[in-house]
């Protein structure tokens, strides 16, 4: 399988299946894949194939069973076969093909990418470049997603989630090694560590087709390459009920009962056929949903967590720490019974270029999980959240660890609790007029580095934002809340599924809520410096002794509660 | 009624003395307050004319809207001086607050670490009366800080000043 279409690229650039080679970040352009263009250009290929061959099969069929065939003047090929014009026919396609195959191996020659330690940059494009740098440390994240056919090939997509709209770095394709290592690497750079340590993933060769074998069947998530200390996994089972416990279920079955109601009212069963695509779009749904969500994974790596997900199309994403701006567990009134939970984020990407779908996804993290899982998932994703708040930002993971753990268990109290456990200040009775299920629940609490909104007696919820995070605070008041004397919060953060407004508070709670939130989150965000994840490590490492006086003023010292922090505007 | 309100005390606010911005965004908001009231009655009150007018359902609804939104429009205008006068900013240690509103009351505290980009509008009314608006951008899109109403001077220097704190706090996103 290492077959090349063209002619060998030149020398220098490593390419490909390189991963032994020099490191892909070394500063130098490369290039893609060299199977690429047939994976991008394959499409036309076998479209054109297909249909050629659709429109040949009564031509052959009557050449090795002779007469009987249909005579139908309207088919092209039949024409062209009755004319004599068999051989330019089949040059045009020759050409055609030529022409594209050559059109895509230029494309493939001007396609480079280059990774320094400040920033990756790729060039694109034949009439029109394009040309996209993005700098390391805005890196949202990473998600090599392998699709069927160029899982086949043994490549991989690998996307580089930035900051912005439509602002992401697209690798497409590279070997599914060289993907695996790029990413290492580029975590690597990002982090701001110093330790060029590469990350030990040079597995065996077992010669190229076993290695090909094996990297199909290979399961998504290889705990050796990523040294995974924690993984949590979503059983299939609970994910398919989960799904037909949806609310999407139930509005299918009142579209049904709809149906069949008018149906039986009226006696035109000619309704029924109206029915068909619905039928065949829910299903649709329910198997990409449910093919996209198998084998998921939540696992806890030294650069962050890792979401994998997929069967047949596999993809799976590292977020750096501090890339999440806001989570929230929440539980569907439907599912409440059964005691599942899903966890949800915020994240500063928004890819808009054909990963649409994709970022659907990524904001879920726990599509759905017992209160353990979500426990678990909790402990692996806030001490890069809210664990660097506390610890301050020379800590070691255990610290980290640590400093969130006030805030992980208040949340697992927290699910389904009311009133005032658990430290929450909620709504007062008169919040009831606003809120007459929730106004016990409805609620806040500080924990340290992190803000938490206990929201929704009917539909739970619990919302944490990391205070580092925190965009800005607003604290409003309309005319039926100034009539109760009730206010209620904003805390805003990047756009996502998670909305972090509480309602209906006491005008005074609001108003301590509001000042507190926005006092706080200056100083978390004086001492954060999660966009350089492990700098503080590598700038630590080679004087552990000496303690470093500069980095020291603004910061909290370990375990310092957020009351006796220094004043603002000291921090930097 | 202290505890009916958001007050400067209960936020912790007491003793911020807050910029207010100038009093010729009156004229400002009346104008696009009256130019939109008068535009949207007159089209209800005309759709409920050719409709029928008060003799038909229809009519009557339409006429009905047009007379809320004359109301509506009228009581506006009617408080655009103290809206105008209620919206103030102040520049803290760390972040800006800005409040806004009279019936719906708000505040809005921006770190300046979070700030990604100062915009100035000018509109054409605003340009008459030599006035601008600064518009804060930070990564959160409802974020949403928009001060109208600030002397062209004081506009540009406010912009240059909040740049400047801005990057001098910059963090990550």
């Amino acid at each position: 399988m290492t077959f090349r279409p063209g002619p060998p690229p030149p020398a220098p650039p490593s390419h490909g299946n390189a991963a032994a080679a020099a490191p892909l970040t070394d500063g130098e352009w490369h290039r893609m894949h060299p199977l690429t263009p047939l994976l991008k250009g394959g499409i036309f290929l076998i479209v054109i194939l297909g249909y050629v061959l659709n429109s040949l099969r009564d031509q052959l069929v009557e050449f090795f069973i002779p007469g009987g065939g249909p005579q139908d003047d309207g088919d092209p090929v039949r024409y062209v076969y009755e004319h004599g014009v068999v051989g330019w026919v089949l040059l045009g396609i020759v050409v055609l093909l030529v022409v594209l195959i050559g059109l895509f191996y230029l494309s493939w020659r001007m396609h480079e990418f280059r990774v320094t330690g400040e920033i990756v940059e790729v060039r694109s494009g034949v009439l029109f470049r394009t040309n996209r740098k993005a700098r390391l440390d805005r890196i949202q994240g990473i998600n090599i997603s392998r699709p069927l056919v160029p899982r086949i090939f043994g490549t991989a997509k690998l996307e580089i989630a930035q900051a912005g709209n439509d602002a992401n770095v697209q690798l497409a394709y590279l070997g599914t090694k060289a993907a695996d290592d790029l990413r290492q690497r580029i975590l690597v750079l990002a982090s701001g560590a110093k330790d060029e340590e590469s990350g030990g993933s040079s597995r065996r060769s077992n010669g190229v087709l076993q290695d090909r074998v094996d990297e199909i069947f290979s399961p998504e998530l290889d705990p050796a390459a990523v040294r995974a200390t924690r993984i949590v996994k979503v059983h299939p089972g609970r994910l398919i009920a989960s799904m037909l416990l949806s609310g999407t279920t139930v509005f299918i079955l009142l579209a049904v009962a709809a149906m069949i109601v008018s149906v039986a009212l009226t006696d035109e069963y000619g309704i029924l056929f109206g029915l068909f695509p619905a039928v065949i779009g829910a299903g649709g749904y329910y198997v990409r949903k449910f093919s996209r969500s198998l084998q998921y994974t939540i696992a806890e790596t030294r650069d962050g967590i890792r979401i994998g997900f997929g069967l047949v199309s596999t993809s799976n994403e590292t977020l750096p720490p501090g890339r999440i701006h806001a989570v929230s567990v929440a539980q569907p009134l439907l599912w409440r019974p059964f005691g599942w939970w899903d966890v949800r984020i915020n994240r500063a990407t928004n890819a808009g270029n054909g990963a649409s779908n994709n970022q659907q996804v990524s904001s879920i993290v726990l599509p759905v999980g017992t209160a353990r899982d979500v426990r678990e998932v909790l402990d692996i994703i806030l001490p890069g959240l809210v664990g660097t708040a506390v610890a301050g930002p020379t800590a070691s993971p255990e610290e980290l660890r640590e400093g969130s753990s006030e805030a992980v268990n208040v949340v697992d109290d927290s699910l389904t609790t009311t009133g005032d456990r658990g430290g929450f200040v909620h709504s007062p009775r008169r919040g009831a007029w606003l809120r007459p299920f929730a106004f016990r629940r409805n609620g806040y609490r500080f924990v340290p580095g992190a803000v938490l909104l206990r929201l929704g007696a009917v539909w739970r919820s619990l919302v944490i934002v990391p205070l580092p995070r925190v965009q800005s605070v607003k604290v409003s008041q309309g005319p039926l809340e100034r009539a109760l004397r009730l206010a209620s919060v904003h805390v805003q953060t990047v756009q996502g599924p998670v909305s972090a407004r509480v309602g209906a508070l006491d005008a005074r709670d609001a108003q301590r809520l509001w000042s507190d939130t926005a006092e706080r989150a200056v100083e978390a965000a004086a001492v954060d410096t999660s966009h350089r994840w492990r700098e503080r490590e590598a700038r630590l490492d080679p004087a552990t002794s000496v303690p470093h006086a500069d980095h020291a003023t603004g910061t909290v010292p370990p375990g310092s509660p957020w009351g006796e922090v220094p004043p603002p505007g000291a921090a930097r | 009624m202290p505890r009916e309100r958001l007050d400067e005390p209960g936020l912790g606010l007491t003793g911020t003395t807050w910029t207010r911005v100038s009093s010729k965004l009156v004229w400002t908001e009346l104008v696009s307050t009256v130019l939109v009231g008068v535009v949207v009655t007159a089209g209800c009150v005309i759709i409920g004319v050719v409709s029928g007018g008060f003799g038909r359902g229809a009519g009557t609804v339409w006429l009905l809207i047009g007379i809320v939104v004359a109301v509506i429009a009228l009581v506006t205008a009617i408080l655009t001086p103290r809206r105008v006068r209620a919206i103030g900013y102040a520049l803290r240690d760390d972040d800006l607050v800005l409040r806004r509103g009279l019936m719906w009351q708000r505040f809005t505290a921006v770190p300046y670490g979070r700030m990604q980009l100062v915009d100035v509008n000018r509109g054409p009314l605003d340009r008459v009366l030599g006035m601008s608006e600064l518009k804060f951008v930070t990564a959160a899109a409802s974020t949403n800080v928009r001060i109208p109403g600030i002397p062209f001077e004081d506009a540009d220097e406010l912009r240059d000043r909040l740049v400047e704190l801005a990057e001098s706090r910059r963090a990550g996103l």
